[in-house]
């Protein structure tokens, strides 16, 4: 078994084999691989007697649960209106041209990938940075890239 | 029970009932397009919506059921603006080339569009930033996006009836869509090619592959000597596509109508039908007296018919640990093309690389099967083109064949003679019926123990039956069946079919021979067959499927002279060497994933 099939064994055996499983199996994935493979969802419809089409219909249902390949940092920066008047543009341009990608895109060295992110309920205290489940409100250009380094050298 | 109005009008119905439901009962019709008889209530398309009076948003008819003094109205003001409201949304985005669309002139969508007469777009047009790509990777099932209202209807068909959920509802919002995993091509995935789908698709989504043109331009090759074979659910069901009710035999109709196009031979796949249960008979037969007398652990009971290649490829998808279960024999159509190749074009002196094999077929997974690599024991593709009984309709039309005035004709010969025991493979249960028929006689010497060689219990709709049957009486070589009860089920619709394959993997079960048919209802519900379809109309094409049986002056396949022609001048004897060559084959594992 491969490290994914045995974290998904795992998984379920802690969630159960029913479909209602689904879900924190698929969370618990992602949590640890950042998304979720074609081998993984193969191998989750599989624990748990579900057609992959299903798995993959419900995973491309939600925006966390990442089909495409991420680095091991996810960037959120926050588009709706309250951060977007706050200058989320500026904050997504400074992180833009300081880790050389668009928002999408993740880094050569797999360490980030921006993207954006509709509400997250910070509209209090904007414009606010998501980096994998951690919140940074308030953010300015300078701040959001301070961070970043700080994760960049956490991670290896 | 619950007292209403709709449209004024009283009406009393049962609690549960839906405003849709009871609203068709005072014949008034309401639109719909999410959904279907055959389906769990979806209420995703909102073209049904009713004005209920008191409450404050409008209604979806198909999933709000009656209460006690509500008054509906389907046709207000209201009702009428929001309808068409919802009809140009879902046109906004629907690519409407209806007058090159295969389903022009079946299209749902199109129908309502013609009842409302729309003029401009009032929505922006959507169906520019569509993805216009087809998937036509397979040869069964063509799937175009652009086409897609996102009824679901499809998912739900394939989930709820087939258990194979080979497609699936990806994304949210506006980029909902209609797909496989991971968007793979159609012909990659679990795809059964049912085309299930197919027939409840309200538009041109979901449509066969076709191969009308290749068929035309064999005609038409004066180098080309064309045989056409045609399936016993076809006949019980062309009708519908040519103005006439479900249920209407057209079989002599049938024959003069691809006669009087081209073909050079009309013959039919009822005929190798018959030689089914010959060798399927006789390979039962076979593997009872290695595992009872021999005691051979190898031999696999339950057997299992090989007639569906929906059903096959199912089973080499989801059991493959059961495929050594399944017949060996080839499905008739393929039968029919192994021997049409060899020993017919022998016999007629065409050599075989000149003929073309045409099947006409209520299912398009036959299109599959007849592409499959194992299908070619003659030295060429036994079974060159297949099409669906939609299909031979639309030819009929465009060869100006006026249909219902067609005198009856009658099949070519030698392949072209059957018995009731071979057009009753149309329907579920048919294909044991047949067997039994046969099976019990070669035993016993006695015909079933049934009324009029009528084996109720192995027919009907209930979605698995089982029956067994006493063998009493048998002839010497057979005595070890003395006294034993033969235990058989039937299933049609791959859901009803796992869960009889779930239960003989359990050791619950204890059959010997089950027949499963890949379409609810058999071959009369085929993929292939004229849309719409109900349990309604079903229930009438199978009517007409045991009428046209006990219609035929022979209804044992084993009395078929032409059947024992064939094995005298050619096969020896079932199970024969040049059978195994011929009329046998193999499967293989395929991923579920």
């Amino acid at each position: 078994m491969t490290n994914t099939e045995v974290l998904i064994h795992e998984l379920v055996e802690k969630h159960g084999k029913t479909r209602n499983a689904l879900m924190p199996v698929l969370q618990g994935v992602v949590a640890r691989e950042k998304f979720l493979s074609e081998e993984a969802m193969i191998a989750v419809a599989r624990e748990l007697d579900l057609s992959a089409a299903d798995v993959y219909g419900t995973a491309s249902f939600y925006t966390f649960l990442d089909t495409k390949p991420r680095g091991k940092n996810i960037l959120r920066v926050c588009k709706t209106i309250s951060c977007h008047m706050q200058g989320k543009d500026a904050i997504i341009r400074a992180i833009e041209d300081h880790l050389m990608v668009k928002v999408g895109e993740t880094t050569h060295d797999k360490k980030f990938t921006l993207l954006t992110a509709n509400c997250l309920g910070w509209c209090h205290k904007g414009p606010v940075l998501l980096i994998n489940d951690e919140v940074f409100p308030s953010m300015t250009p300078e701040k959001a890239i301070e961070i970043i380094e700080d994760f960049s050298k956490k991670t290896n | 029970m619950v007292n209403l109005k709709i449209n004024n009008t009283p009406i009393q119905v049962e609690e549960g009932t839906t405003i849709l439901e009871a609203a068709k009962r005072l014949n008034f019709r309401i639109p719909t397009l999410c959904n279907h008889p055959d389906l769990t209530v979806a209420g995703n398309c909102r073209v049904c919506v009713v004005e209920v009076k008191g409450a404050r948003l409008l209604a979806a008819s198909c999933a709000t059921p009656v209460s006690e003094g509500m008054e509906v109205n389907t046709n207000s003001e209201k009702v009428r603006i929001a309808r068409k409201h919802i009809l140009e949304l879902l046109l906004s985005e629907h690519n409407a080339d209806c007058t090159k669309c295969f389903k022009n002139g079946h299209c749902e969508l199109q129908e309502l569009a013609s009842e409302y007469r729309f003029g401009d777009h009032i929505f922006i047009d959507l169906v520019k930033a569509k993805d216009k790509i087809r998937d036509i990777s397979s040869p069964s099932i063509s799937k175009d996006a652009s086409k897609c209202i996102r009824c679901q209807r499809c998912v739900r068909t394939c989930a709820e009836l087939q258990s194979v959920c080979a497609l699936a509802v990806a994304n949210k919002g506006d980029h909902q869509v209609i797909t496989t995993f991971m968007n793979k091509p159609l012909n990659d995935v679990v795809c059964t090619n049912c085309g299930q789908c197919i027939n409840r698709c309200p538009t041109g989504a979901l449509y066969e592959r076709n191969y009308i043109e290749d068929v035309w331009h064999a005609i038409y090759d004066p180098n080309k000597f064309v045989v056409v074979e045609t399936a016993p659910a076809t006949r019980v069901a062309l009708g519908e596509d040519l103005g006439l009710d479900p249920g209407m035999r057209v079989t002599g109709r049938m024959v003069s109508a691809l006669r009087k196009m081209g073909f050079n031979k009309v013959l039919d796949t009822d005929f190798t039908a018959d030689l089914t249960i010959m060798e399927e008979g006789t390979e039962l037969l076979t593997r009872l007296k290695k595992a009872l007398v021999d005691k051979d652990e190898t031999v696999k009971l339950p057997m299992m018919t090989s007639c569906s290649p929906g059903w096959v490829k199912f089973q080499e998808h989801m059991y493959p640990g059961l495929l050594d279960n399944l017949s060996t024999c080839k499905s008739p159509q393929q039968m029919f093309g192994a021997l049409a190749k060899t020993y017919y074009a022998d016999k007629i002196n065409i050599k075989a690389e000149n003929m073309v094999v045409v099947s006409i077929m209520p299912c398009t997974a036959k299109k599959f099967e007849c592409n499959r690599s194992e299908m070619r024991d003659s030295g060429f593709k036994d079974v060159d083109y297949v099409l669906t009984t939609r299909e031979l309709a639309m030819m009929i039309k465009q060869a100006g064949i006026e249909f219902e005035k067609l005198e009856d004709g009658n099949y070519d010969s030698i392949l072209g003679q059957s018995t009731g025991a071979a057009v009753i493979f149309g329907t579920t249960g048919g294909v044991m019926e047949a067997a039994l028929r046969t099976a019990y006689e070669i035993i016993t010497g006695n015909e079933v123990p049934f009324t009029n060689l009528n084996i109720k219990p192995v027919r009907g709709m209930e979605g698995v039956k089982e029956a067994s049957i006493k063998i009493k009486n048998t002839k010497p070589d057979w005595n070890f069946l003395e006294g034993v009860e033969l235990n058989v089920a039937v299933a049609h619709g791959l859901a009803n079919a796992k869960l009889l394959m779930d239960a003989v993997n359990s050791g619950k079960a204890n059959y010997h021979f089950i027949e499963v048919m890949g379409c609810p209802g058999g071959c009369i519900g085929g993929g292939g067959q004229p849309i719409p379809t109900s349990a309604e109309i079903r229930k009438r094409r199978a009517e007409a499927i045991y009428a046209e049986d006990m219609g035929k002056p022979i209804r044992k396949s084993h009395e078929n002279p032409e059947v024992t022609e064939v094995y005298n001048e050619y096969l020896s004897h079932p199970l024969g060497h040049k059978s195994h060559e011929l009329l046998h084959t193999h499967y293989k594992v395929r991923n579920r994933y």
